[in-house]
């Protein structure tokens, strides 16, 4: 089971979001059931053109302060006591807890205008991943999904959608909603290989074959008379843990040469970018990186000292890596949160929940790099230059990678935008 | 000499500054006190009438401060890393010396009981001994794995204690800075896997003044660090082999936060308690495992100093407020 960060304020938007989750994860056996249930006799028309980009998004749990990250305001009543330091590129200044981020700087994109009016944990990360507003009347693919769906080739034997966050352990997400569960997320907890992804020893090679000979012998009756989108969610479930399983050295960064484990440092985040970075080259679309947590209410500075410096070393080394790879050309890395945190310093020296005004970093694909879209004013409290919110940012993501983000899937007869249509791609920041 | 009484301590001056306090120490005649605030700036304030004179010299935040021994010169540790000696008793002070000292956060500046050095430490983990009146580094060494939060000088002279974020607390011998032993202070951190905080720390140390007991002062029970959730805690430990003799709780401060802790003699100990249950002051003997008193303050409070021979207490607040408080009737 996923372990969940707990957020400061107790919000029972958590709450809900784990009832939510523990009901799909209890029906992994059935495939994602929730997660299909708009798509149970759905058929998704055309075929979509594959590309070989991928989405790597870092998910700053808990809600990074844009004001210890990537927009200071040092020597104001908001700054608290960072400063800013200059980048690799002149003119742009970042907090000092990112040295050595600030040297990739020429590979960066920074969104200085966010705005996207919730200060709610669930309801701020649904807008993020998913670009709308959540609504009791639809629901809407995370932006994994979406990857997954539009870029991810089945031929690599590998899932096209994977979270890799603090305690994950290969259960199944549920962030596909219509696209079906196919396109559902697994959850890997770090370093190692999925639980339960190696056959046991006592199972000899020969039996394993036949147990899976027979297992397909009674699918293939039982489809023969009574397929749906369910059972073939289920098969490809079967057939996916198969693949994985024959590829489980892909998850383990033991195979890694010593420097480059070193590189990454030993933090649990510096594995996963280093996990992270095994994937992309074998093919994984998406991969989303938790790490948690940012929802410091109370002695925000020294947390981000801890959270952010750890960060630093673990982000700027996976930029650089892809970048000298060659991957980065490729790979558009995405830094969010559900939202940013208060210019205003509280009581107890913390920050609090602030939408109004907050960053997003990019990197890589085909955003523009070095650069610096948008503008705060000078306590940081609103946004006067640049404006963007979840909705643009998410074309954005989809306009990065090559996806025309303004066309539609159709499901149960039914055009669906893969993107909101009311917003539209940030053309500035793409090339 | 005034006869103090700690159950009678009441706030008798307050004045406001231009952004909320972090820290306030008093000089060594007790009538000027020296507070930081959030606007990198340091406030001179006459004790007798709230006079105040602007200090600008420091690039960020000021949490350490310590005054000279003659009161003529006051050296303050920024979290840019510099040290800056400042002609205090000026009518317009000056930085007469300014030190890139440490490489981030300085946490803690104290005097040597002679007045004769300086140490600082911060968030390198490096100990820096200083020649308190020319500035002159005398020694510097790689101390702690972890920030180090807090320092005090034995007052055999002999002897520095540091103190950092895990809660371990080291002794050296100054003569050759070799580690004579450490004190286990580790309840004083309060890491909190589900949030994946580390939390906590020696926020204080202090000594009492016949060097037999060594305080320790910080919080625990960080149930919710994130929130503000965690409780006041000090710790008494035995000078002479290290033991921890008492562990003093607050009853009713769910959130609390012990900022400092001074010894007022060898019997009374004296703690300022911030958090979101408010700003206390609260006195510890050692025979009581609670405080044997508590006086609360008008706001959150982020720092405290006391002078005893005036019988004062003063505090920095988030309110933006310097207060003034007597410990007499």
């Amino acid at each position: 089971m996923t372990k969940r960060a707990r957020y400061a304020c107790g919000s029972m938007d958590h709450a809900l979001n784990r009832r939510r989750f523990l009901g799909a994860s209890g029906l992994v056996g059935a495939a994602g059931l929730l997660g299909g249930v708009a798509s149970l006799s759905s058929k998704v028309a055309g075929a979509i053109p594959k590309n070989d980009y991928r989405v790597v998004v870092f998910n700053m749990h808990g809600g990074l302060s844009q004001l210890e990250s990537w927009d200071p305001k040092p020597s104001t009543n908001t700054g608290g006591p960072f400063r800013a330091i200059p980048t690799s590129v002149p003119g742009i200044h970042i907090s000092e807890l990112l040295p050595k981020t600030a040297k990739q700087m020429h590979h960066l994109c920074l969104l200085r205008g966010v705005n996207t009016a919730e200060d709610d944990h669930g309801k701020g990360a649904y807008m993020m991943l998913t670009g709308r507003r959540q609504t009791p009347a639809a629901e809407y693919p995370q932006v994994g999904s979406v990857a997954a769906k539009m870029l991810h080739d089945d031929q690599t034997g590998l899932p096209g959608h994977i979270i890799i966050t603090p305690g994950g352990g290969g259960g199944r997400g549920n962030e596909a909603a219509y696209l079906g569960p196919k396109f559902n997320s697994i959850h890997l907890g770090g370093d190692k290989p999925p639980l339960n992804s190696n056959k046991p020893d006592a199972i000899a090679d020969d039996a394993e074959a036949r147990r899976h000979l027979l297992r397909r012998k009674i699918n293939e009756q039982y489809l023969s008379q009574r397929r749906s989108a369910i059972t073939d969610a289920y098969t490809h479930s079967y057939e996916q843990a198969l693949k994985l399983m024959e590829r489980r050295e892909v998850f383990d960064v033991s195979k890694e040469p010593q420097a480059a484990q070193d590189k990454y440092g030993s933090s649990e985040l510096g594995r996963q970018c280093l996990v992270a970075r095994r994937l992309l080259e074998n093919g994984v679309s998406f991969i989303q990186i938790t790490h948690s947590n940012y929802d410091t209410h109370n002695d925000n500075f020294n947390f981000h000292i801890e959270q952010v410096g750890e960060f630093d070393l673990a982000y700027a080394t996976f930029i650089e890596d892809l970048a000298e790879r060659g991957m980065l050309e490729k790979t558009l890395v995405v830094v969010l949160s559900e939202f940013g945190r208060t210019p205003n310093i509280n009581l107890y020296y913390g920050r609090d929940h602030w939408s109004k005004a907050w960053s997003v970093a990019m990197a890589g694909a085909k955003v523009v790099q070095g650069a610096a879209f948008g503008q705060t004013n000078k306590e940081g409290t609103e946004v006067v230059d640049g404006q963007v919110d979840h909705g643009d940012i998410f074309h954005t993501i989809l306009r990065g990678v090559g996806v025309d983000s303004s066309q539609s899937l159709i499901v149960d007869g039914r055009e669906l935008p893969i993107a909101d249509p009311a917003a539209e791609p940030i053309w500035k920041v793409l090339v | 000499m005034i006869d103090l009484d700690v159950t009678k301590s009441h706030v008798v001056h307050q004045w406001k500054a231009d952004s909320p306090l972090i820290a306030c120490r008093i000089s060594p005649t007790g009538d000027q006190c020296v507070s930081t605030s959030q606007d990198n700036q340091l406030q001179r304030w006459n004790v007798a009438n709230g006079d105040k004179v602007m200090l600008q010299g420091h690039e960020s935040w000021v949490h350490a401060m310590t005054y000279s021994k003659t009161g003529d010169e006051l050296i303050s540790g920024g979290c840019e890393g510099r040290l800056i000696w400042w002609s205090i008793q000026d009518a317009q002070p000056k930085a007469i010396r300014m030190v890139e000292a440490h490489s981030g956060w300085i946490r803690g500046v104290e005097l040597s009981p002679d007045g004769g050095m300086l140490v600082s430490v911060g968030n390198d983990q490096v100990v820096r001994l200083w020649k308190s009146d020319t500035g002159e580094k005398l020694h510097e060494w790689p101390a702690h794995e972890r920030h180090i939060y807090s320092a005090a000088f034995h007052p055999d002279g002999q002897h520095l204690l540091t103190g950092d974020l895990l809660g371990k607390i080291c002794v050296w011998k100054l003569a050759d800075r070799t580690l004579v032993r450490t004190l286990d202070a580790a309840t004083l951190y309060s890491p909190n896997k589900g949030q994946n905080a580390e939390f906590g720390g020696v926020r204080s140390l202090a000594i009492s003044p016949n060097g037999n007991e060594v305080y320790a002062a910080g919080t625990h029970k960080g149930s919710n660090p994130f929130g503000a959730v965690h409780e006041p805690l000090l710790l008494r430990f035995t000078w002479s082999d290290g033991a921890l003799t008492k562990s003093h709780v607050c009853d009713g401060i769910p959130g609390g936060l012990l900022y400092r802790t001074v010894a007022i003699n060898d019997a009374t100990l004296a703690a300022v308690s911030g958090g979101s249950t408010g700003g206390i002051l609260l006195f510890f003997n050692a025979t009581q495992e609670k405080e044997f008193h508590r006086s609360g303050l008008p706001s959150l409070a982020r720092d405290m100093d006391i002078h005893v021979g005036k019988g004062l207490v003063a505090t920095a607040h988030f309110d933006q407020h310097l207060r003034i408080s007597a410990m007499f009737a």
